[in-house]
């Protein structure tokens, strides 16, 4: 299985994200936001965690409009999986690759923690791994994480079945973290294979680590 | 010529920078005198010389495509001459 992790001007999570997918047998190649294509073979593109651009203006406004972002929409739109993790969730967001935008978190602070999570679909390839309704552990750090959809948009999330994720207590309560609508810390599109969440399952690969829910998480991507 | 554009949450969507500065001034003594508090960013730019009507329409397409993310934001351009 060959990987693309994009590489943006302040991104500092695709090291991890490599050694991450490299562990599950995976060839990884990090790809320059420069450059103008992505690799031919590639079966699944990552937009890693980081600050690309600095955040400035907005987290992921300046990155969507990189070179590299232009052949993602292009293998998105052929059916290509996507995954974007943290700032990257955000830059899909940007791009408009999934719904909704985010906020800063109604904490007003940066958060960097483990934070239990709810699995809340998985009739998708990225949670196929994992039951319905099971808790996982997995490391968030964010400033911006609190997602904001409309009520009409929340709705078809809800009835498409592409609310993958919330926040949660080690018991399965769903509960607040940032302020997020309806508790989401990650979505799918429609049409399920743009898939982008706030924490850091590549932080969770092995239990020296604190915990290795990450694993399983991931590996529902290599088909 | 100068453009100078305002961004800001839209309306509806709950600002909390905007909600913890409202309760600060409150705190301070302002509590009376404060009705709402919204934080936006203000972007000022230098544009070579376009006409007025010009200037709006080129701005406005920046701020629809990157200054402003339309999903939870609004936006207000000035030009000044």
């Amino acid at each position: 299985m060959n990987i693309a992790v994009l590489q943006f001007p302040g991104t500092n999570c695709e090291y991890d994200t490599k050694y991450a997918f490299e562990k599950l047998g995976c060839k990884v190649t990090i790809v320059w936001h420069k450059d103008s294509s992505i690799p031919q073979d590639t079966d699944l593109v990552v937009i890693p965690g980081g600050f690309s651009y600095g955040d400035y203006l907005r987290s992921g406004a300046i990155a969507r409009f990189a070179n590299v972002m232009e052949s993602v929409q292009t293998y998105a739109a052929k059916g290509g999986k996507v995954l974007g993790i943290c700032n990257g969730f955000q830059i899909l967001l940007e791009a408009g690759l999934l719904p909704g935008a985010m906020k800063r978190n109604n904490t007003l602070h940066f958060i960097s923690k483990f934070k239990h999570l709810k699995v809340v679909n998985n009739d998708n390839i990225f949670l196929s791994k994992l039951k319905k309704d099971q808790v996982v552990n997995i490391p968030v750090a964010h400033f911006d994480g609190n997602y904001f959809i409309e009520e009409e948009g929340l709705k078809e999330l809800e009835e498409n079945n592409q609310i993958l994720l919330r926040y949660c207590d080690e018991n399965g309560n769903v509960e607040s973290l940032n302020g997020s609508v309806s508790h989401i810390a990650g979505i799918c599109n429609k049409e399920k294979n743009v898939f982008g969440l706030m924490p850091h399952p590549e932080r969770a690969m092995e239990d020296i680590l604190g915990c290795s829910d990450g694993e399983a998480m991931l590996r529902g991507f290599l088909k | 010529m100068k453009a100078i554009v305002n961004v800001a949450l839209k309306k509806g969507v709950l600002d909390d920078q905007g909600k913890a500065t409202h309760h600060a001034l409150d705190t301070l003594g302002f509590k009376d005198i404060v009705k709402d508090v919204r934080i936006g960013k203000q972007i000022i730019m230098e544009l070579n010389a376009l006409n007025e009507q010009e200037a709006k329409q080129e701005v406005t397409k920046m701020c629809e495509k990157l200054l402003a993310n339309t999903v939870i934001e609004d936006y207000q351009i000035e030009i000044i001459g």
